[in-house]
């Protein structure tokens, strides 16, 4: 950790690939969030 | 006679917030997705976050940087934070997303946007209050940016003990507040429907 953290520049815009890497994880987590089906209830599937 | 004013807010409670209502057993059907977790999860981690602040809190700094275990609560104080933001954005996305602010809603959504907006100074007065370099080094930033806007006279960043007590005592007491108001909006107005979806309970559902 005791170093300058990478950072990616492009134009106007610039990311250190940490904040970019966290983005990209909540990114994924909320795209698989809305697309995984959830478990249905046991007893309920019984049914 | 008048009623009392004890007897009025125990009515105007049972009224707008019945016990079924703040302890329900039973959820619309659409509340089984994945997206609808996020609320709890973000709870659950502002939970962990207070906890381990407490300890913190009691045991103080030289305990924290030194000591095997200190180490470990404050990573653990830190990581929850880390957690907590995750969540609580994803929460927002998938709130934002389904407008949330829907069916009388509003102050539901409010609470929730200052809360955020409340743990943003919360997790800042903390990053000030880590008493390493870091903060050394965020606090000298930052102090240019309030001083930039005129409020460095009253909020002062590298004033350790103005930003320990407002970190420890103050903004909890207030993201606390606004999160216990926010949650009791969630169990009496419910939660949000998806937009295509009809509100109705489970037991609804499953006739």
């Amino acid at each position: 950790m005791n170093h300058p953290a990478t950072y990616l520049k492009s134009g106007w815009l610039q990311i250190s690939v940490t904040n970019l890497f966290v983005i990209l994880l909540m990114l994924t987590i909320f795209a698989l969030a809305v697309l995984i089906p959830f478990p249905k209830d046991e007893e309920e599937s019984k049914k | 006679m008048s009623e009392m004013w004890t007897a009025k807010l125990r009515n105007k409670w049972q009224k707008n917030l019945p016990i079924e209502k703040l302890l329900p057993d039973d959820q619309p059907v659409y509340v089984a997705s994945w997206i609808y977790v996020f609320g709890v999860l973000t709870l659950s981690a502002l939970g962990m976050v207070i906890f381990s602040g407490i300890i913190l809190a009691f045991e103080g700094p030289v305990w924290y940087h030194t000591s095997d275990v200190g180490k470990f609560v404050n990573s653990l104080h830190f990581w929850s934070v880390q957690l907590f933001f995750v969540f609580m954005v994803i929460h927002l996305w998938g709130k934002f997303w389904m407008a949330a602010w829907r069916g009388n809603r509003f102050a539901t959504w409010m609470t929730g946007a200052v809360a955020f907006i409340a743990s943003i100074a919360t997790a800042f007065t903390g990053y000030l209050v880590q008493t390493n370099f870091d903060s050394q080094w965020i606090s000298f930033e930052a102090k240019d940016g309030f001083n930039s806007v005129g409020v460095g006279a009253w909020f002062t960043v590298t004033n350790l003990g103005q930003m320990l007590l407002l970190h420890v005592a103050f903004l909890p007491l207030i993201l606390g507040i606004i999160t216990v108001v926010h949650v009791l909006l969630v169990r009496k107005r419910g939660v949000v429907p998806p937009i295509d979806a009809e509100p109705t309970s489970l037991s609804e559902a499953k006739r």
